[in-house]
């Protein structure tokens, strides 16, 4: 048990306190806070400055006055307990159970703030994982160990499309074909309270939820535990998928909230603030979560990650969703206006991206015309979108005889391609197969983007297809 | 031991008071585990040191050690094909030690000094050697030969002694001389440099090499020279990575530096991956074999990011100095501003634009000039060709960075969303994009490619600006009610954006395309072009777009190879056979 170090503070601001006369104490180590008929707090050094320092507090600094609180000085940074009795249960942005059962009792412990991955170390990833959507198989192919985030907004289905990803992923379906190597681990940042009453829900549903480790920070916990949650969830997901050969999919919900906690403590240690009052290691900060995904070579497992983050107004260039794009491997972007139109899920196929999509498509992975039909795909869909606007100005009759085609393929894009119901499961062959004709309502020669060899093997089959 | 303790710690930035021990941009052991460091600021009060590393788990009162040296590099075969962390550490040597994650206060040398060189000795005793002047060579890897130099701190003098040719690694003493002074210095293979100091050459030469990169958009419209500076700004996902890639395998330089810095872990190791299976279309060896690879990952500390860009250009200096073409990939310039912007923030210093230092454009600067078309000291020709990414925040063009970057640099690749969501690759956009190289190069391509050449791209970029003019109108009133020459005009744009611009970097034809394909090219549309244009009054728009002819031109780049230049002269005579069955 850590010695009594202190009994007073020199200040409480927001969530941070400072003290004085402090000999011997380490960056970034922990404290245990000591308050009156209370429980114990936890908080961390942030700063060292000669015998000053100063200290986040994780439960928030309410009920400590100058003089009602002791300070133990524990030695060493943040810990999270890990085992893998940690699957199946509930904790809080801390790490503590909250699901009414006893503490875990630990393999061992990590410190929660992990170490880079040694690029050499790792290997590329290139296993698809099919989630059974089609616009995200075929447009922005989703690969073990990749992390890409769900760019939203308020309103906007993004928990059920994330619930439709975890509960329709085959991404255990390796070798063995076991399921028992599979493991969602949940991170909650500043979520509502229904809203992780869905997740449980919808998980306990699908008969996942007892492959599921849950770390809630709801929106009315505190906001420094809310920093601690992605890291506690990731060091669990780590040592889930590179010292348990597991396959780890971890979805952490929702980032903004996240970054806007980093906002909240950078002002109040008064830091100088960057773009939209974010402090200027925003990206930094964001990089340390978002690059705890990827494959070893020294393991079997995996860890990929899906962020949740809900774009302020929409914006995609306020600095949340910009920062994050920038890190991590492409982006799913949901659209208010396909949503509008009752279309589920609203893709919005332009701007979303897979960057690992090239490298685990095509032949030996999916099927080898995969690349250059997503490539024609892209192509005629933003054909369409200039189409629309010219639409919107002279009216769908003037039109010229092929644009009215591409107006027609279009519709047929967004009402039978994208439009799939919340249990429905495409293989990707479907996927691609639906792909293909829908090319067929184009001419052949609009196709620039296919090898013309693949245009012979697949348009003429998908047409006669269809004419049939 | 040290006198010096750590007064204060601040995320990277670390302080220490009352001493006079240390002098500006020293490199410094921090703590019990000596993590790196390096002195930014001295007052008589304190001294500033940024660490390379994380400061968890670091006590006030920790000493730190002085070494009387800036942060430098150590120079020496065994870099080509090595993966080094922001400061030279290498990164496969840190794996066999720690396995798959990066531990604080690993000093690991920079080069492998165990291993064995064949190497042959340049001089002989009672030459006289002059700093820059070459003393050995040895085979660093099957494409490179590695020459060793006389560092130029180094005076010079009579060579004493030498070692004979024979199998040496790179700490062993191999040539002795005597300087000026009578002092005998003893040479091995390898020498230090500090990374923030440029390295000395006899005179900047005039540029007027292109770096052929292979890529159309680039070698045909916005060339970039050998010695030259480019930046490719573009938000996420216009591909700005996948052009750097697709320049660090094809461009025509002997020694690709690829700086990744503050980027992502899996780019890194798909690059180890990728080069080491692509061959080198010139030496037909490895690509891995002419390549140096700088990882700084996003998550690795901030303030390893600053220096890996100088860590990076410093490695390109030494080997120029052998009289080798160098190609800088710095993947991103703005991670590197941005860690600047961090680091000054910490020292809560006074925020310039957007919080970024008021120093930023002359550090911006003061890398992009080391980059040159030289006559080193040993009197061969080097050159280093800078490229660098920018990440402008919110895809914002106006934001610093980018802004100063445009002024330092000559040439400029803009990628453009619009490009990407359609697929549409490289995502250079042809119309704010530009190179100011084209005064420089115009004698190499007039002498390599005809006069015409120059002639055709001018043609080509007539066409595409009338493009961007005719589609404004077409937007408000539809393609339809255009005359029969401006639907043409429109036509044979798309087939230039589609059919030459674009390129596919997975096609096996289209992946590299020499100047020769390219100008042949050119030569088709043009051709196609003019025979139109000739006609137009005979035939109409309706009967060329029924004839297909457009994709078919179009798809010309996926039917010919490199070698099928004969096969274009073809191409020239269908065309005339088309216009006169059309005609009749």
């Amino acid at each position: 048990m850590a010695i009594i170090r202190h009994i007073g503070l020199q200040a409480v601001n927001g969530p941070l306190i400072a003290l004085s006369n402090v000999k011997d104490a380490a960056f970034d180590e922990v404290v245990e806070i000591e308050v009156e008929n209370e429980e114990n707090r936890q908080g961390r050094i942030v700063h060292i400055a000669g015998d000053k320092v100063i200290i986040e507090v994780f439960e928030g600094t309410s009920n400590l006055s100058l003089k009602n609180t002791k300070i133990h000085f524990t030695g060493k940074p943040l810990m999270a307990p890990l085992s893998t009795e940690m699957i199946g249960r509930v904790f809080n942005g801390s790490c503590k159970p909250i699901d009414g059962l006893k503490e875990i009792f630990a393999e061992k412990y990590v410190d929660i703030n992990g170490s880079a991955i040694n690029p050499i170390a790792r290997s590329y990833p290139r296993n698809f994982i099919e989630t059974g959507i089609s616009s995200i198989d075929s447009l922005s192919t989703l690969i073990r160990g990749q992390k890409l985030p769900i760019f939203s907004e308020a309103g906007l289905p993004h928990n059920k499309l994330a619930v439709q990803i975890v509960n329709q992923a085959k991404i255990a379906d390796t070798v063995d074909g076991a399921k028992d190597n599979f493991c969602v681990v949940f991170a909650a940042m500043g979520i509502k309270n229904d809203v992780a009453d869905y997740f449980k829900a919808k998980f306990e549903e699908s008969g996942v939820l007892k492959r599921v480790v849950m770390f809630l920070n709801l929106s009315n916990d505190p906001i420094i535990e809310r920093i601690l949650t992605p890291r506690f969830a990731l060091t669990t997901a780590e040592y889930l998928a590179f010292e348990k050969n597991m396959h780890v999919l971890v979805i952490l919900t929702d980032m903004t909230a996240y970054a806007e906690a980093v906002r909240e403590i950078s002002s109040s240690k008064g830091e100088i603030p960057g773009r939209k009052g974010f402090p200027g290691y925003l990206y930094s900060d964001l990089a340390q979560i978002y690059e705890r995904a990827g494959v070893l070579k020294s393991s079997s497992g995996s860890l990929t990650q899906i962020p949740i983050l809900t774009m302020p107004n929409g914006d995609i260039t306020n600095p949340v969703p910009d920062l994050t794009g920038y890190i991590t491997e492409g982006q799913i972007v949901l659209s208010k206006e396909l949503n509008k139109k009752g279309i589920y899920p609203p893709v919005s196929v332009l701007p979303s991206l897979s960057r690992l999509m090239k490298d685990g498509i095509g032949e030996g992975y999916t099927r080898h015309d995969h690349k250059d039909l997503a490539n024609q795909l892209f192509a005629c869909y933003a054909k369409v979108e200039e189409v629309r606007s010219l639409a919107s100005v002279i009216g769908e009759e003037e039109l010229s005889a092929i644009d009215k085609r591409y107006m027609e393929f279009g519709r047929a894009f967004e009402q039978i391609f994208l439009t799939q119901k919340l249990n429905e499961s495409r293989s990707i062959k479907q996927t691609l197969d639906l792909g293909w004709s829908l090319l067929t309502i184009l001419p052949k020669e609009e196709l620039d983007r296919i090898d013309p060899s693949l245009l012979d093997e697949f348009y003429d089959k998908s047409k006669s297809k269809i004419n049939a | 031991m040290s006198n010096s303790k750590i007064f204060s710690i601040n995320g990277p930035v670390v302080k220490v008071r009352n001493t006079k021990e240390f002098s500006m941009m020293e490199m410094v052991y921090v703590g019990k585990n000596k993590i790196i460091g390096e002195v930014i600021s001295i007052n008589d009060l304190e001294t500033t040191i940024q660490v390379y590393e994380t400061t968890s788990g670091l006590k006030k009162d920790e000493p730190v050690y002085s070494t009387k040296m800036p942060l430098f590099a150590t120079l020496g075969p065994g870099i080509i094909s090595g993966v080094f962390d922001g400061i030279l550490r290498p990164l496969n040597k840190m794996e066999e030690e720690n396995k798959n994650f990066i531990k604080v206060g690993s000093n690991i040398e920079s080069l492998d000094t165990k291993r064995i060189y064949n190497v042959k000795i340049t001089v002989k005793e009672g030459d006289i050697i002059k700093p820059g002047q070459v003393y050995a060579t040895c085979e660093e890897t099957d494409s490179i030969t590695h020459k060793c130099m006389l560092s130029p701190f180094l005076k010079g003098g009579v060579v004493k002694k030498v070692a004979p040719d024979g199998e040496y690694s790179v700490l062993e003493d191999i040539v002795e001389i005597e300087d000026e002074e009578k002092n005998i210095v003893k040479l091995n293979m390898c020498q230090k440099w500090p990374i923030r100091r440029t390295r000395p050459v006899k005179k900047r030469l005039k540029i007027s090499k292109p770096l052929i990169t292979g890529q159309r958009i680039i070698d045909t419209m916005f060339p970039i020279a050998k010695g030259g500076t480019a930046a490719i700004p573009g938000g996420f996902g216009t591909g700005k990575t996948m052009t750097q890639h697709a320049l660090a395998k094809w461009c025509d330089a002997d020694i690709i530096i690829y700086i990744g810095c503050g980027e992502r872990g899996n780019e890194i190791t798909q690059v180890l991956e990728e080069f080491s299976e692509l061959i080198d279309p010139r030496t037909k060896k490895p690509l891995t074999k002419r390549t140096v690879l700088i990882a700084n990952t996003s998550n690795m500390p901030v303030a390893a990011r600053e220096a890996s860009i100088y860590t990076g250009i410093t490695l390109a200096e030494y080997y120029r100095d052998m009289g080798y073409h160098i190609a800088i990939m710095a993947d991103s310039t703005s991670r590197w501003a941005e860690a600047l912007r961090e680091i000054s923030g910490r020292l809560e210093e006074m925020p310039a634009e957007e919080g970024f230092p008021s120093y930023l454009p002359s550090r911006l600067s003061q890398f992009y000039e080391r980059a040159g078309y030289v006559e080193t000291l040993s009197g061969e020709e080097g050159s280093i060709t800078i490229i660098g990414a920018v990440s402008p925040q919110g895809s914002d063009f106006s934001e610093p960075v980018t802004q100063n970057t445009k002024r330092f640099v000559r040439c400029f690749w803009a990628l453009d969303k619009s490009l990407a969501y359609a697929r549409h690759y490289p995502a250079i956009n042809w119309m704010d994009s530009y190179s100011e190289y084209d005064e420089d190069l115009k004698e190499y391509y007039d002498n390599f490619l005809g006069k015409d050449f120059l002639k055709m791209r001018e043609k080509i970029s007539a066409l595409l600006a009338k493009e961007a003019d005719l589609l404004e109108i077409v937007k408000l009133i539809g393609m339809d009610v255009l005359p029969d020459e401006e639907k043409l005009i429109i036509n044979t744009a798309k087939v230039i954006r589609v059919g030459f611009l674009q390129q596919n970097a997975f096609h096996k034809d289209d992946s590299y395309v020499t100047l020769e394909k390219q100008k042949c090219m050119m030569e088709v549309i043009l051709h196609f072009y003019e025979k139109a244009i000739e006609n137009i009054d005979k035939i109409t728009f309706v009967q060329l777009e029924e004839s297909n002819i457009f994709s078919k031109l179009i798809k010309i780049k996926y039917e010919t190879t490199n070698k099928d230049i004969e096969k274009f002269n073809i191409y020239l005579k269908e065309i005339d056979l088309f216009f006169n069955n059309i005609t009749k």
